[in-house]
């Protein structure tokens, strides 16, 4: 906490400096004169803080439509009773920082989220703590707001009655920080959401997607982990993202992916970690996007690149111990392969140039046999299916020949 | 028993082949784990070794030291011991020496540099295999008298377990693909040794891509503790079905 | 001491031993004789437990043997062939066949081991050993556990002149001892002062089961290769 404080001071500092009057703070609490929150909003004004004491308050949906700080000290209880949202904003330059928000409210017929912010600008949720809620902070129409720190648990069972973590519609420039999110329905949820920033979020053991987003273009994605989530992750039809050093990890089961990238176009793809996925990356409609020093380990199949993709070039990627490299359903292949480091390259390089002289066929034979049979995964590395595979090395028939990598390097990349 | 027993592997574990053989093994494990900048590609490449080789040398080796041993089995039989303890006796032998020669060829390299889940299924796997198939060769050579028969019986056996036993059922699943085979085959693959344990290992090795499409019903069944028991209960039938009809037949054997 | 009746054993198509009946005595010593494949081995092999007669009984010291192992201890085997696991020593081998009989005797009868000189030789390797060796080590382990029964299936086979004699000196003595024994071999001459009777098997059947002076009398040959001789002829005729 105390390390925040100078973002505080600066924050408060701006809030206040445009204000005629001096800021004044509003204390809450049981022994306190004021003992409701939603009391404290309504006689604060524009630019003072309200300072809630520890306790549980349970009030029906709080409203901030002032330019204000409202602070827990820690960490209060907002309990919504399972009836109600918790805290509703709409201003600008607001802050709701330090409380434990629980038992939100559902309704069948809208989003109640625990934290919703509409229509809003500047505003800043903070080192919140989020309990069983359904959706956990909802914003919407809004431009320029910071999610930083919180942290979102929910315990959802089924993918229709539960929310997302961070559900963000139709809002541009956020900053998506620092977040821990489970058990929610998508870990983070992006629909029509601009120029913004999502990183250092940690996406575990939601019962979707980590992340899932569509529409949203030019956004960033840094240092996030995606762990564990049902489904993995999901984006889609998007232009011009750019993720870099994010992680994706243990995202198992039929139909789950480490990312799954569906009419994603002219994107950079890089530094990722995909390890022990199912499928690391799953591409369907996918057109210019870079993929370079990424790091592909123990998946099952590392890439599965739909024949529907065009121009996507893999360069300088690791792939090591994945089951298999690279799938395809096409003869046709317009993406390239070159220069990356296979783990299973049998080649060799003469002029020690650290590239091999052969080139080499990332796409088993026995990959597109068990795309059209799944139950022939069962023989897999036994003899026969060796003797097949070696077979299709030699004379391809099934497997696509210009899907190659002219320049496999020798040794793996430090990434 | 126990008395034959110490002979028998005394004698084995100072034959040229067994020596041979646990040097190749040897040679092949600390060359795939050297040569490889990676533990687990060397891993893979000895899991080759281990599904094919292993069964390959232990029912040959089996089959012709039974077949030599015809003359001295005779001496044993004259001898005031039942058909049955030198029967054993033999067996336990061979798989005795030749679990040595695994261990001490892949198992202790494996350790050196792989012991985690994946290489001690691995290592556990070879020794099952190793005295499956010596008991598949003790029945190969109990049930027919003449060598060369025998020796091309027990290739032929080699054969069918390695390589037709899952042509055939490659060339089923394809025929049937329509339908849905995933319980099937997991049932099917009880009739072979070496697919019971080539399961095991995948199931280490290859997990996130097992866990994809059917794998979670291969994951549901072979993952769990009961599926474990089951497999091991499965090689264990191995070992002891072809066992002891050989036992059955030496015993009342013409020599 | 052995009571055989009635045993019958087929191979195959083969009749090996057709409806044999006989009985040996102790302090005998008897001469199986007959052609190849007359089925001399085959009835050796049933008193061993090695071959498992089709129908019949036989019966040791008023045992019935069928299914029984113990009274083999009491028999001492010496093979045509004697195969041994190739990388044991003779030491080892020796030893082994100490430790497998070891409850029933403590005392060891070594004659044969000290005059074949097969001391100097206990860490040789059973592979390395020329035939006659061989048959040396398995004559020393057929009398090893001085056994009520001796059975040697061609004994004197591969084995030098002097070795062989040797090995006859034995037969006779343990013959004096009191002991059954039964020898198949082709070499006749050598049989001259060993045996005391004859069983001369063909296609199966017993042909004749006589004492040796019999033999002698009926034939008026006093070597035994000519009196078979003569026999067969008189048979033939």
């Amino acid at each position: 906490m105390k390390t925040l404080l100078p973002i505080y001071t600066l924050l408060i500092f701006l809030v206040t400096a445009g204000g005629e009057l001096e800021a004044k703070t509003i204390r809450v609490g049981k022994s306190r004169t004021v003992q409701a929150i939603q009391k404290a909003i309504d006689l604060a004004i524009d630019g003072d803080t309200v300072l809630v004491d520890p306790g549980l308050y349970q009030e029906e949906e709080i409203f901030v439509q002032k330019s204000i700080i409202l602070k827990g000290i820690n960490y209060p209880v907002l309990d919504g009773r399972n009836k109600y949202g918790i805290i509703r904003v709409n201003a600008r330059d607001a802050v709701i920082d330090g409380f434990k928000m629980q038992h939100s409210g559902r309704s069948e017929i809208k989003d109640i989220g625990a934290l919703m912010i509409y229509d809003s600008y500047r505003v800043v949720a903070i080192n919140n703590i989020l309990d069983d809620t359904n959706f956990g902070i909802y914003v919407q129409n809004s431009t320029n707001c910071t999610i930083k720190n919180n942290f979102l648990t929910a315990y959802g069972k089924n993918e229709v009655q539960s929310g997302n973590g961070i559900n963000c519609w139709r809002s541009d420039s956020l900053l998506i920080i620092g977040n821990k999110i489970t058990g929610h329905r998508d870990g983070i949820y992006f629909e029509f959401v601009t120029n913004s920033l999502t990183w250092r979020n940690i996406s575990r053991k939601n019962i979707r997607y980590g992340i899932h987003f569509m529409f949203s273009h030019h956004d960033t994605y840094i240092g996030n982990v995606f762990e564990e989530n049902e489904s993995g992750v999901a984006v889609m039809y998007t232009n011009n993202i750019h993720m870099y050093n994010n992680h994706f990890l243990n995202n198992w089961g039929d139909a789950t992916y480490g990312i799954l990238l569906k009419d994603i176009t002219d994107s950079e793809i890089s530094g990722n970690h995909f390890t022990r996925n199912t499928v690391g990356i799953h591409m369907e409609g996918c057109s210019r996007i870079n993929l370079y020093k990424n790091a592909f380990y123990n998946n099952g199949w590392a890439i599965k690149v739909q024949a529907s993709c065009d121009q996507n070039s893999f360069t300088s990627n690791n792939f090591i111990g994945n089951t298999f490299d690279i799938a395809t359903n096409g003869s046709l292949v317009l993406n390239s392969f070159d220069g990356n480091y296979w783990d299973k390259y049998e080649g060799y390089d003469l002029n020690r140039n650290n590239t091999g002289d052969v080139p080499y066929h990332p796409v088993s034979m026995y990959s597109m046999i068990i795309d059209s049979n799944p139950a022939s995964l069962m023989l897999f590395r036994s003899l026969i299916v060796s003797l097949l595979d070696k077979t299709e090395k030699v004379i391809p028939g099934i497997t696509p020949e210009n899907l190659k990598d002219e320049k496999p390097l020798m040794k793996s990349l430090p990434l | 028993m126990k008395k034959i027993f110490k002979y028998v592997l005394v004698d084995i574990v100072q034959n040229k082949i067994v020596l041979i053989y646990t040097l190749l093994l040897l040679v092949i494990s600390l060359s795939v784990f050297n040569l490889e900048n990676n533990a687990s590609k060397g891993l893979l490449s000895l899991l080759n070794i281990i599904l094919i080789i292993v069964p390959l040398i232990c029912i040959i080796f089996s089959t012709i030291y039974i077949y030599n041993s015809a003359e001295f089995i005779e001496l044993l039989v004259s001898q005031p011991l039942k058909r049955r303890t030198i029967w054993l006796s033999i067996f336990s032998g061979l798989s005795g020496s030749l679990c040595l020669a695994f261990f001490l060829g892949a198992g202790i390299p494996i350790l050196l540099y792989h012991a985690d889940p994946t290489g001690i299924i691995m290592i556990l796997m070879g020794l099952s295999l190793t005295v499956v198939f010596v008991s598949i060769a003790m029945m190969a050579a109990g049930l027919t008298r003449d060598k060369a028969k025998g020796i091309g019986v027990s290739i032929l056996l080699w054969l069918y377990f390695s390589l037709i036993f899952d042509a055939l059922l490659l060339f089923l699943l394809f025929q049937f693909q329509d339908y849905p085979l995933e319980k099937i085959m997991v049932f099917v693959s009880f009739f072979n040794p070496i697919d019971l344990s080539r399961i095991q290992i995948l199931l280490k090795m290859d997990i996130s891509a097992l866990m994809g499409y059917t794998g979670a019903i291969f994951r549901e069944f072979f993952g769990n503790t009961t599926g474990i028991a089951l497999s091991f209960a499965g090689l264990c039938a191995w070992i002891f079905f072809p066992l002891l009809t050989s036992l059955k037949k030496f015993k009342s054997k013409d020599l | 001491m052995i009571e055989i009746k009635n045993i019958r054993k087929k191979f195959g198509k083969l009749t090996a031993l057709d409806n044999v009946s006989v009985s040996f005595k102790r302090g005998e010593c008897i001469a199986l004789l007959g052609p190849n494949g007359s089925g001399k081995t085959t009835l050796i092999k049933s008193l061993l437990g090695m071959v498992v007669p089709d129908s019949g009984t036989i019966h040791f010291d008023h045992e019935l043997i069928t299914g029984k192992w113990r009274y083999r201890s009491r028999l001492g085997y010496m093979p045509q062939i004697g195969r041994y696991p190739e990388n044991m020593t003779i030491a080892q081998v020796l030893d082994m066949m100490k430790d497998i009989r070891k409850k029933e005797h403590q005392q060891y009868d070594e004659d044969l081991v000290k005059s074949f000189g097969l001391n100097n030789l206990m860490q040789k390797k059973m592979r390395t050993l020329s035939g006659g060796t061989t048959q040396k080590v398995s004559a020393s382990l057929a009398f090893l556990f001085k056994p009520d029964v001796l059975i040697l299936d061609e004994p004197t086979a591969g084995l030098d002149p002097l070795s062989s004699e040797l090995l006859k000196q034995k037969i006779i003595k343990e013959k004096q001892a009191g002991k059954l024994i039964l020898i198949t071999s082709h070499v006749l001459s050598e049989l001259d002062d060993l045996v005391t009777e004859v069983f001369y098997m063909q296609e199966g059947k017993l042909a004749f089961h006589k004492k040796l002076a019999v033999l002698r009398e009926e034939t008026g040959e006093h070597k035994l290769s000519k009196a078979i001789a003569k026999l067969m002829r008189v048979q033939e005729v």
